[in-house]
């Protein structure tokens, strides 16, 4: 066994499992920030009890979030040691910013919020969920300019004393047009997970409970939020996927023609839609559907007239450049995993004018398969969210550091250049103890977000908390959380 | 004070911050299960009135780990690559038993269920236990050296990271953090929680004294400067302190000052033994990574110096308005009936 295999086992499963709860908390902080802003200005219990309900959802999913985040950070030293030791100087300041200046707001503020619905006042308490709001986008900034560094070296160069990449504008760094591009993509792929997420479950309670008040008080109301939020969101995604890929086109043709398994070099090639074949060998790849005009169109915006690199070619190409070596992603993953990040995206739009049209002018729907839609529907963002991401990283093999094809290309550094030197069992064995332990808190966060959707709003929950805080004479009960 | 000077200091002062204040929650963790044993009255609402002293701020004191990691990775990131590749099994047990313990005590209230309650409270105590261990152990085992070949790789043996010196460590974080969040629930509590948590303090006075001192004396006899002399006095004179505050059963919150001393002053003392060296080779010391040959380039520096300055002290601004915000003490007579659900839906 190769430890360069086992550990980017271990980094994928330990980042894909990371990513299917922040998602979440990037997207849901916001929403619930804006139902308390709403309970806040209209003194309706309606929608204190959704930002508690969805509060208490939050937390389980946060605490997950926060937990396998600080494997992130942890292991580009102990398994890639050699890649931490080359862009240190670069790739190290985003993420110690992303604790200085986000994380600890977000891990702060999320105490006091938790801790302070009856220690703070009303306005300032919900000045906490703002900034927790923020925060947490503000860490996705910071982590993604850090991966788009790695997509897209830009303000460094390669010193050759040193033998490493070297930071020369952060300002570079920041505004690199890949980070951009990926953070608004990133971003509105978590806020439509939220707006599914509270679409979704809200939808399943107003069927279920269409007959109380708290169908049209509440549900609806969070339904048709959580639905507008997916809808633009959804649309969101498509015009920045498209930037991305338009700039993908430019900095990673390789990623590009692997997503549509384009081998030859090809004016005017057909966007794929179904192929049959071993991909991994270009020759056996039948195209089976195809639309035309399409490709052209995401790679530079016109029909036609547009020359794609194909991956043998590209492959030739970089042999030529950086010496012998396979250049080429499993092609079979970057193309279905495409496929998967962008099919995915149509259930939970659909969803979202389904949810508006059967909620449309204060109806109550009560058709038992549009509970089943909206059940059915949540997961969806989640995997569109892992293919996305998958995509992107498999899709920049066998790179670790994709050179910038107008950059210092002296800057670039394969996965097995970037790998510790361990034994293939030292990591096999932590690939192991993570893979188990993850998998066992994953089923007890399914559960526990399960129960907590069947349970819905609680009772005890309808009491607003008063809106004072207590004199510091009186010893008054925390909102206990634990 | 060239920048990589200033940015050793700055890491220590990270570590510094996060000992201090998760070695607290960590004492909480150690010790909540003892609190539910010795309890007179309702156990359950004694560990719970423990869990909520440190409930709204052991996040926010965790960052300053990852923190001090990222910024270990910015400015040193040589110390960086070999010291966490050379350090796998024990960084990954500390990762294992930190996540353990983060979705524990957040978990462990949302089921109301003795048996869901008995596994979180599991989660707690191996989740505090463990890395309160192992950050002596890592630690010491940093200052006493590690072999560090010519191509900065560590190759480690069980005894560079498992020997009297390292083990010794290992006890004195383990008793010093269990002591310290004694002092920090004796300050955050009243009635009989509060009397346990003085009567813990009491009994770990002495050993832990003892293990500290030891320990403190050895670091500072094999590997010590001059001048560190004076942190370890430092150190000592606050533990003393401590504990003639404990056993006059003396002001709660200048006890747990002089604790915060101790915590202060050991992790003073380590990185100050350490310097210039940030990784000491025992094989060569013209191998060891140093300040200067393993830290990041002036610009780095400069940026992440500015991040610094600017943001520190903002951070340290509302995380101390946090601990004011919470200053009440807890009781566990007042602490309302759970709120999370059963296990089934009824």
């Amino acid at each position: 066994m190769d430890p360069l295999d086992v550990s980017r086992w271990q980094f994928g499963i330990t980042t894909v499992y990371h990513f299917i709860f922040v998602p979440l908390t990037i997207g849901l902080a916001p929403l619930i920030a804006v139902m308390q802003t709403v309970w806040v200005i209209t003194d309706n219990p309606a929608w204190y009890r959704l930002t508690r309900f969805f509060g208490k959802l939050f937390l389980i999913n946060f605490a997950l979030g926060v937990a396998t985040g600080i494997v992130q950070e942890f292991q580009f030293g102990m398994n890639w040691s050699e890649y931490s030791r080359f862009v240190g100087d670069v790739f190290g300041a985003p993420l110690a910013m992303e604790g200085l200046v986000a994380f600890f707001f977000e891990s702060t503020f999320i105490g006091l919020w938790i801790f302070g619905w009856t220690r703070l006042p009303r306005l300032v308490h919900l000045a906490c969920i703002w900034v927790v709001a923020v925060a947490v986008n503000m860490s996705a900034f910071f982590i993604i300019a850090a991966n788009s560094w790695m997509q897209h070296p830009v303000g460094a160069r390669y010193n050759p004393e040193t033998g490493r990449a070297e930071l020369t504008s952060i300002v570079a760094l920041f505004t690199n047009n890949t980070a951009t591009a990926a953070f608004s993509h990133a971003v509105t792929g978590a806020l439509l997970t939220a707006g599914t997420f509270v679409a979704g479950v809200c939808a399943w309670w107003l069927v279920r409970a269409r007959e109380s008040d708290e169908a049209r008080t509440m549900y609806r109301p969070a339904t048709i939020l959580g639905c507008l939020v997916a809808l633009v969101a959804a649309a969101g995604l498509a015009l920045t996927g498209d930037a991305q890929g338009k700039l993908m086109f430019q900095q990673q043709p390789m990623k590009m023609a692997s997503a549509e398994s384009l081998c030859h070099t090809e004016t005017d090639p057909d966007f794929s839609i179904l192929t049959i074949g071993t991909h991994n060998n270009c020759d056996s790849v039948t195209h089976l559907i195809e639309v035309p005009y399409v490709l052209p169109f995401l790679a530079e915006g016109k029909f036609d007239g547009v020359r794609l690199d194909g991956v043998k070619d590209l492959q030739e190409k970089y042999e030529a450049k950086f010496g012998p070596g396979d250049y080429r992603p499993n092609l079979f993953v970057t193309y279905w995993a495409f496929r998967a990040m962008i099919g995915l995206l149509a259930i939970p739009a659909l969803f979202a004018l389904v949810a508006l049209w059967l909620t449309r002018r204060g109806r109550i729907p009560d058709q038992r398969w549009f509970a089943w839609f909206a059940l059915l529907t949540l997961p969806t963002p989640f995997l569109a969210n892992s293919a996305g991401w998958v995509f992107t990283e498999m899709g920049r093999q066998p790179w670790v550091v994709v050179p910038n094809p107008t950059g210092d290309q002296m800057i670039r550094l394969t996965v097995d250049q970037g790998v510790s030197g361990h034994s293939a069992g030292l990591v096999l064995t932590s690939l192991i103890l993570f893979t188990t332990l993850y998998a066992g808190l994953a089923v007890i966060w399914f559960w526990l977000i399960r129960r907590y959707v069947v349970e819905g709003p609680l009772e005890h929950d309808s009491e607003p908390a008063p809106p004072k805080p207590p004199g510091d004479d009186e010893i008054a009960p925390l909102s206990f959380a634990y | 004070m060239a920048l990589h000077d200033f940015w050793f200091i700055a890491l220590a002062g990270l570590f510094l911050g996060f000992f201090v204040l998760e070695g607290f929650d960590f004492g909480i963790g150690m010790l909540m299960k003892v609190f539910g044993r010795v309890a007179k009255g309702d156990r359950e609402q004694h560990q719970r009135a423990v869990l909520n002293t440190i409930g709204p701020v052991w996040d926010g004191n965790e960052v300053w780990l990852i923190t001090a990691g990222g910024a270990m990775f910015a400015a040193f990131p040589g110390m960086y690559a070999t010291l966490f590749s050379g350090l796998y099994l024990p960084l990954l047990a500390i990762l294992l038993s930190m996540i353990l313990r983060i979705c524990a005590i957040e978990w462990r209230g949302k089921i109301d269920d003795p048996r869901w309650r008995g596994w979180a409270d599991l989660g707690i105590a191996v989740g505090s236990w463990v890395p309160a261990v192992l950050w002596g152990v890592v630690f010491a085992a940093l200052v006493r050296g590690l072999p560090v070949d010519a191509d900065k790789q560590i190759h480690l043996s069980v005894t560079d990271l498992l020997n009297p010196y390292t083990l010794l460590g290992g006890l004195a974080t383990a008793g010093l953090f269990a002591f310290h969040g004694a002092l920090f629930a004796r300050l955050k509590t009243e009635g009989p929680v509060r009397d346990d948590a003085t009567r813990f303090a009491a009994r770990l006075a002495l050993p832990v004294t003892a293990v500290v001192a030891a320990f403190g004396v050895w670091t500072q006899l094999a590997h010590g400067k001059d001048w560190t002399w004076l942190i370890l006095g430092a150190a000592v004179i606050a533990q003393l302190s401590a504990a003639m505050l404990v056993w006059s059963r003396g002001g709660d919150g200048w006890a747990f000052v002089a604790t915060t001393g101790v915590v202060a002053a050991v992790v003073a003392l380590l990185f100050a033994v350490l310097y210039p060296n940030l990784v000491p080779s025992t094989l060569n010391p013209e191998w060891s990574l140093t300040v200067e040959n393993a830290s990041s380039t002036p610009y780095t520096l400069k940026i992440m110096s500015w991040a610094a300055l600017i943001f520190a002290p903002l951070v340290i601004a509302y995380q101390a308005w946090t601990y004011w915000v919470f200053r009440q003490r807890i009781s566990a007579a007042r602490i309302p009936a759970s709120i999370g659900l059963s296990r089934r839906p009824t």
